[in-house]
């Protein structure tokens, strides 16, 4: 078997052995860290597709995050306190189902992906980092100061998201689900790059006039790939308002948004599966350095230093070797 | 609303732009001349922040904090340059996002240790502590406040001087649009680079400690501001320092009048409560909203100076 | 089992105080205490506050509570609500702990509140206390040892009415501001003849040396709660707070017993006055002792020991208090001054506004049980 195989077989039987595992040594706890790391893991892949194949760093991912979760957060708020939706022009009182919930997250998400990214898309290089750092702060401000969905406080999630036939408020199947809709995603995401559309957009990256001389309308190929990655972007933040039972607009913040390039860049740049081993790298060390000192952050700091400057290709090709470059 | 009142606040506008200039100039430059996107920039904010208050509370000398506070942002932006930042230029700006990030992390945990968690306060000098009449008519205006707009009226004046007319100067404006061929020249780009950003650096450090007797002096403070300051050069153009004084005093004032005159205007419409909520949800986006048209209208900025 | 070990390490930031050996009683287990309050940041003064005075009642009894041994694991939340949230999550699923409380801010407790009684925990607020908690959403395994948000508001409504005031400017944040000067200028501009400010923490030093600055001090008076005009606020106002009248449910100049040995001992151990926070981290304390003195240490009896806070039999430093129907206090409400004494800028009890006074929220909560 060839080494990237087996490195991504033993990373799947890991994953599916969380809860069982964490139920004999009698850490609970440890499945819902779990599903936060592949929330993030889905979170950072979506952002990866743009930065890693379409070299459009975007330093405000997180407002997709945020957007999804407060879609979610919304109508399921309507749904508890039996009001509408406001701005509609029908009369709808929201509703628990993941089914409706969770597609709606997307759509809005890739909604506001299609116009921040028309907009920033205008740009390139720095201004493009520094604008879409700014829209997702437009939002986060948005939300901050927004009283009727509880602005600064942030809305509870009184009930999960319902799946018939599946409990979400049960920590492991919220586990499982959560990873099936990871590997969906991976898998999917995984087709594009490697479609014609993909190839479009990785060549983009080498060499975008050249493309653009064959008459290839590039642009518009980045604007899909960001409205995907905007999509793949909300339906994490449907799991992360599940998750954590509340949104806030803390989930907007920029730092959110420099959290999750460090999750791409910390798995590797342009391999996709790579955010699942940058998530649990930094959560799980996040929670382990903590336990030893509370200035974490001292040690994380400079160790993000390092990275950039001496271990580009990421935790996911050191481990997976050369042949993850071909991912 | 009164005259009197738009005069009170165009210049708590201009104060606000004036604080923004001084974190923008320094940005600028570094983005102009070494292509360097510094996170960063707002950590140097507060370090000088810290060590106004630290010298003010050992010497209780103002214009020492002030110094201080000059001195310690320029060496720490000096040997974080040399140290690791120097490493960056010519690097893809994403990794100069990523490591200013970690940058960033590493100098709130560092002030955390230092200083400890808790904010600190700082009082402005007896001399500026009071209020001053300024038109007949209108209503006293915070001294304090006012020196600050002239400091930074000084600075830009200062900088335009340097830029124009000294050598120095000559050198910035041609490493911003021919860095090769200063560094063909002969010139020791190495030491321009650094001199430079502890230029940047030091500017940074004035601002923190100008907002110190204003503010809570606490980690963190240098994001707040670093944001809103990359809001400015995108709307001056990066690299251009002119765009930086425009951008801010813009920024500076459209924020200040969304704030003071939105939920008034709107409590014409609406009951006060609602009127206050919307009005600041408004003003709080209404920067973002300036610069996205600003954008669409001239995707480089109002001054542009630098290529992409 | 490495996952088991990492997150064995994982326990966050914690102050522990560990039980005592040897003095076991046979209830011996230990409660276990989970406060989540802010430690960092600009409002970190007063979750320090809490802590300390949480602590003070703790260390005063030799790591105990009511006679039996505490283990108290003190976590900071930032301020934000939602590692608050994840710190309670920790604490409920890994700790397994049995009484939270020290939460600060109401946007958090709205946030934290829910998830512990939910779980069938008892949360003890020690200061937060958002309207919504004390009305509809009232809980049997919620108790607020502090106030209702509203009662020193209403106390200086009352106060201000009473003393004449007709046109009062009222200011308070939508959300985190540092700089007022826009707000200053406006509210000059309105010409009222009191200001009256709501702005917690690091936002009221700010806001009350800003209006100095401006030099309305000398022109319209100032009003605020008690907490913007608490010990640790003056250090940093200084001369700017002069005069100002607050409202405050407890001073520390307020006659009674067991007042008097909390700011003995408090000053004692901290080397500081005790502020409004630290005496209600001190009730809390207190309050839940005296609840695990009455069910001998079995706490997870929930309905006993829910049965025992409710009575809150102890002496508390704010003298009359007890628990209305939607377990929030029915106390009293004293007005302060802020007076020079010596060097110190410090509070100085001025009387009493309102006796035994209830939240206007206990009517509408029904106990959810």
């Amino acid at each position: 078997m060839r080494r990237r195989s087996v490195v991504l077989a033993a990373g799947l039987a890991l994953l599916l052995a969380v809860p069982p595992l964490a139920a004999i040594a009698g850490e609970p706890f440890a499945v819902t860290l779990a599903s936060r790391v592949l929330i993030y893991a889905l979170a950072a892949a979506s952002l990866d597709f743009i930065v890693g194949y379409g070299g459009m760093v975007s330093f405000g991912h997180a407002a997709f995050l945020g957007l999804g979760a407060y879609t979610v957060g919304i109508v399921a708020s309507h749904a508890f306190d039996g009001t509408a939706v406001p701005l509609l022009p029908f009369a709808w009182h929201g509703t628990d189902s993941a089914l409706i919930q969770w597609p709606l997250a997307m759509l809005i998400s890739a909604l506001f992906a299609l116009v921040i990214g028309a907009l920033s898309l205008r740009t390139a290089g720095v201004y493009f980092i520094m604008i879409t750092l700014a829209f997702a702060q437009m939002l986060y401000h948005l939300f901050l100061t927004l009283p009727t969905y509880g602005g600064q406080d942030g809305l509870n999630l009184w009930r999960r998201s319902e799946i018939p036939g599946l409990d979400l408020a049960d920590d492991v199947s919220f586990y499982y689900l959560t990873l099936a809709l990871l590997i969906i995603s991976l898998l999917i995401l995984k087709r594009l790059v490697h479609s014609r559309f993909g190839m479009v957009l990785r060549a983009g990256k080498q060499n975008e006039p050249r493309l653009q001389a064959l008459g290839i309308p590039t642009v518009r190929y980045k604007l899909l790939a960001f409205v995907i990655a905007g999509a793949f972007g909300g339906l994490a933040g449907a799991l992360t308002v599940n998750h954590t039972e509340f949104v806030g607009p803390g989930l907007l913040h920029w730092t959110r948004s420099g959290e999750l390039l460090v999750i791409v860049i910390l798995g590797g740049l342009g391999s996709l599966y790579g955010s699942v081993v940058g998530a649990a790298v930094l959560l799980i060390l996040e929670e382990v350095i903590a336990g030893w000192t509370e200035h974490w952050m001292i040690v994380l700091g400079p160790f993000l230093v390092l990275v950039v400057l001496f271990a580009r290709r990421g935790l996911y090709g050191w481990l997976a070797g050369r042949e993850a470059e071909g991912d | 609303m009164t005259a009197q009142l738009v005069f009170e606040q165009t210049l708590n506008g201009l104060q606000q732009g004036v604080m923004l200039f001084l974190m923008a100039a320094g940005l600028t430059l570094v983005f102009g001349i070494m292509h360097l996107i510094n996170l960063a920039h707002g950590s140097l904010y507060m370090v000088g922040a810290y060590a106004a208050a630290t010298v003010i509370a050992v010497t209780g000398n103002f214009a020492l904090a002030v110094a201080g506070a000059v001195v310690a942002a320029g060496l720490t932006g000096m040997v974080v340059e040399l140290l690791a930042l120097r490493r960056l230029y010519g690097r893809d700006h994403l990794d100069q996002v990523l490591a200013t990030f970690g940058v960033i992390l590493f100098f709130n945990e560092l002030v955390k240790i230092l200083w400890g968690a808790q904010a600190l306060f700082m009082a402005p000098p007896a001399w500026l502590a009071g209020s001053v009449p300024i038109l007949p008519g209108a209503a006293p205006y915070p001294a304090y406040r006012l020196f600050i707009i002239a400091v930074g009226l000084v600075v830009a004046l200062g900088l335009r001087q340097l830029i124009v007319g000294t050598r120095l100067g000559m050198l910035i404006r041609a490493g911003a649009t021919h860095r090769d061929m200063v560094g063909a020249l002969g010139v020791n780009i190495d030491r321009l680079f650094t001199l430079v950003f502890a230029l940047g650096a030091a500017l940074a450090g004035l601002a923190g400690a100008m907002a110190g007797p204003l503010l809570a002096i606490e980690v963190g403070m240098g994001e707040t501001i670093l944001i809103l300051t990359f809001v400015v050069i995108i709307i001056g153009g990066i690299g251009s320092v002119r765009g930086a004084l425009v951008g801010a005093l813009l920024v500076g004032v459209v924020d200040t009048y969304g704030r003071a005159f939105l939920p008034l205007a709107l409590r014409t419409l609406l009951p006060p409560a609602a009127a206050d909520g919307l009005g600041a949800s408004i003003s709080g986006i209404a920067i973002y909203v300036l610069m996205a048209g600003v954008l669409i209208w001239r995707p480089r900025g109002l001054f542009q100076a630098y290529g992409g | 089992m490495r996952l088991r070990i990492l997150l064995l390490a994982a326990v966050a930031c914690a102050i522990s105080v560990p039980p005592l050996p040897g003095a076991a009683a046979e209830t011996a287990k230990p409660v276990k205490i989970g406060m989540i309050t802010t430690l960092s940041g600009a409002g970190a003064a007063l979750g320090i506050d809490i802590r300390d005075g949480f602590k003070l009642a703790v260390d005063s009894q030799g790591g105990k509570l009511g006679g039996v041994p505490v283990e108290l694991t003190v976590v900071d939340d930032g301020q934000d609500v939602e590692a608050a949230k994840q710190i309670a999550t920790r604490m409920l699923k890994q700790d397994d702990v049995d009484v939270i409380t020290g939460i600060v801010w109401s946007n958090l407790a709205m946030a934290v509140v829910p998830t512990v009684t939910r779980a069938g925990k008892v949360y003890v607020s020690a200061n937060a206390g958002p309207s919504a908690l004390a009305g509809k959403g009232c809980h049997e395994n919620y108790f607020n040892v502090a106030y209702q948000n509203d009662n020193q508001h209403e106390a200086m409504g009352q106060y201000v009415t009473d003393r004449g005031f007709r046109r009062v400017y009222l200011l308070a944040p939508n959300y985190p501001e540092v700089d007022y000067a826009a707000e200053i200028a406006n509210l000059r501009a309105a010409k009222p003849d009191a200001v009256f400010f709501f702005l917690p923490g690091g936002m009221g030093v700010n806001f009350v040396k800003q209006y100095a600055q401006a030099g309305l001090a000398r022109e319209i008076p100032l009003f605020g709660p008690g907490f913007s005009f608490d010990e640790d606020i003056l250090k940093a106002t200084g001369d700017a707070a002069l005069g100002v009248a607050n409202t405050s449910q407890w001073a520390w100049d307020l006659d009674n017993p067991a007042n008097a040995a909390f700011v003995a001992a408090f000053r004692q151990a901290y080397g500081r006055t005790p502020t409004l926070y630290a005496s209600q981290g001190y009730d809390a304390a207190q309050l839940i002792g005296s609840a695990i003195k009455a069910v001998n240490g079995h706490v997870g009896d929930t309905d006993a020991f829910r049965a025992a806070l409710r009575r809150a039999d102890f002496a508390s430093v704010r003298g009359p208090f007890r628990f209305g129907p939607n377990q929030h206090p029915i106390q009293n409400i004293y007005v302060r001054e802020v007076v020079r004494s010596g060097d110190l800028i410090t509070n100085r009890l001025a009387g009493t506004v309102f006796t035994d006074h209830q939240d206007a929220y206990a009517a509408e909560c029904r106990m959810e049980r």
